[in-house]
């Protein structure tokens, strides 16, 4: 069995889970085992029932007052326990701000060793293969786990979305043992940047300025292109941040986010060494410079030599059009 | 306050890496290694509070003798004990056994603490996995990933980036945080700081001295292949007016790359 953990947030089911379901589905196809998927909290059966239309043999809902509130501590013991109870040969998390907290967690619990932030996963003789960027992708690293279970974090926004179907698989709550005196430390408030905004991570579009952009003020060039397009963020070189002109949630490059969307548009970044490692994995990359000689030309499929100023503009106005 | 400090030597970020296909190993010859960034914030951090409750800051690595060099960096900042807890292993890539050791050496040799800061990853391996483990392996609530952090003398806050947003996490101490860009902006070395740091005696650790069992400083991570990513190429130009370079780009992102 592989088991993935969905997380949700505010009820709602996060996509890059999905993704990691998605992914164990082809996976155990292939091992021919199952998938079971997992959700921790509270009033959880409305996300269960959308989790069960993307096919997992059942969906687990692990239930407990202490899982109200996410802690690391209390979820990393309610999965253990699950764990010991369904022995799954594997574990997939996305490798989301709480998957890099909790799965971790949860390995050294189990006493295994972690593949943590995975962009590929193949099976190699009835085990899995991982593949992970380090260096911020400027190599490649192909390993395997010698533990069980193989735990591991899937980057969102690589492992391609099965469409869903019909509700097929069975929704089990469970009753999860948190010990009390064992938490510790818990979220106790969430504060959203701005309602609606996605993040560089999860986005499928990025729109990205660097030191061309001059200004903090010309930042809202970026916030009106991204407006005009679905499920698209702003990121930022470490210039434009280290500058103040955007927070350094926006940061894409060595220090920052490493991403992976669909597009990646940079306006005014030269393409230093530390911000290509964050972002050559973008699958078409746009870049605008009025500099023919910057080195981000040199990976992007589109270039487009000129005033940044005038550019942004007129492709709002295109997209417009169109989107 | 007694804080400890966990850093690691890491090429820094300008360095081209260079494969040994043989070994499966990046080439350490010709590489530039420094602090990790974020383990700066984490240095820096505990300066800080140090600074504002009083208290001892010990910078601990796990690594070759060539870490040495930047726990005396650490010194010369301002940290007044440093550690090296040695291993010759080289890069594994498996946060579980280094979190073992960790947590085997202050379990046996450095129990009094009230407050573990690492850096939210390393810069090179990026897994991002050994401060939550070490809270683990120690019974200990952990804050990844902080940008903000407030300490009373048994509890803390602190906020942690998360997508979108930050949330507040509120813990006991001890604890362990792991530290963001954005918490604080690290000092320089002084000059006084750096003589200082050149007599200052470093404690080595051995991991013979852990009492830890041959299976559990061996990898659990098995390489089988290391290599570059695919180089990318680069595509074409659009010349002309922006207005018409717009145009054409937006054309060919719907109708030949097919992603808007």
């Amino acid at each position: 069995m592989i088991l993935v953990y969905i997380e949700t947030r505010d009820g709602k089911v996060k996509r890059p889970s999905l993704e990691a379901l998605s992914e164990a589905k082809r996976r155990a196809a292939e091992l021919g085992t199952d998938v079971a998927a997992v959700l921790a909290g509270t009033g959880l059966e409305t996300a269960g029932q959308e989790v069960s239309a993307y096919g997992p043999a059942k969906v687990i809902l692990l239930q407990n007052p202490q899982l109200q509130a996410y802690s690391a501590q209390a979820y990393g013991q309610a999965l253990a326990g699950l764990i010991a109870e369904l022995k799954p040969e594997s574990v997939f998390f996305s490798a989301t701000a709480l998957g890099k907290d909790l799965a971790p967690r949860l390995a050294a619990r189990l006493g295994v060793s972690l593949a943590s932030d995975v962009t590929r996963v193949a099976v190699k003789g009835k085990k899995l293969e991982f593949v992970r960027p380090i260096f911020a992708g400027k190599a490649l690293l192909s390993f395997r786990l010698m533990t069980v279970p193989q735990i591991a974090t899937l980057r969102p926004n690589v492992f391609s979305l099965e469409p869903a179907g019909a509700a097929s698989g069975e929704v089990i709550k469970k009753e999860a043992v948190v010990t009390e005196a064992e938490v510790k430390g818990k979220v106790v408030e969430v504060l959203a940047e701005k309602a609606g905004e996605i993040d560089v991570t999860e986005a499928e579009v990025i729109v990205s300025g660097g030191r061309g952009m001059k200004a903090p003020e010309n930042f809202a060039l970026l916030k009106e292109l991204s407006a005009v397009i679905p499920r698209s963020a702003v990121g930022a070189s470490r210039s434009a941040i280290d500058s103040g002109w955007i927070g350094h949630a926006h940061q894409v490059g060595q220090t920052g986010k490493t991403v992976s969307p669909n597009l990646y548009m940079a306006f005014g970044i030269s393409g230093a060494i530390q911000h290509l490692a964050g972002m050559s994995s973008s699958k078409v990359i746009v870049a605008v410079n009025k500099d023919p000689e910057a080195p981000i030309f040199k990976v992007a499929d589109y270039g487009i030599v000129g005033d940044l100023f005038e550019v942004i503009p007129a492709l709002k106005d295109e997209l417009k059009k169109i989107l | 306050m007694n804080i400890f400090v966990f850093v690691k030597r890491v090429p820094d970020t300008e360095s081209r890496i260079k494969i040994n296909h043989e070994k499966k190993t990046v080439e350490e010859q010709g590489l530039n290694f420094v602090l990790g960034p974020y383990d700066e914030y984490a240095v820096e951090e505990g300066l800080r509070l140090r600074e504002a409750k009083t208290g001892k800051v010990t910078v601990f690595s796990l690594g070759p003798d060539e870490a040495l060099v930047i726990l005396r960096k650490c010194l010369a900042m301002g940290a007044d004990e440093a550690v090296l807890i040695k291993d010759a292993a080289g890069e594994t890539y498996d946060g579980l056994r280094t979190a073992r050791i960790i947590a085997a050496a202050l379990k046996s040799k450095y129990p009094a603490f009230d407050l573990l800061l690492f850096g939210k990853q390393s810069i090179g391996a990026d897994n991002a996995q050994v401060p939550s483990m070490v809270a683990e392996l120690l019974g200990l609530p952990q804050a990844n990933v902080v940008t903000k952090l407030e300490l009373d003398p048994d509890k803390g806050t602190a906020l942690r980036e998360i997508e979108g947003g930050e949330e507040k996490l509120a813990f006991s101490l001890p604890a362990v945080v792991s530290a963001q860009k954005g918490l604080n902006e690290p000092r320089y070395e002084t000059l006084k700081g750096i003589m200082a740091a050149k007599k200052k005696e470093i404690p080595v650790v051995t991991l013979e001295s852990l009492g830890l069992k041959p299976e559990e400083l061996a990898s659990g991570i098995e390489v089988t292949n290391l290599e570059m990513p695919e180089a990318r190429k680069a595509g074409r130009t659009i010349a002309g007016s922006p207005a018409d370079a717009a145009r054409e780009l937006v054309s060919l992102l719907r109708n030949e790359a097919k992603v808007i």
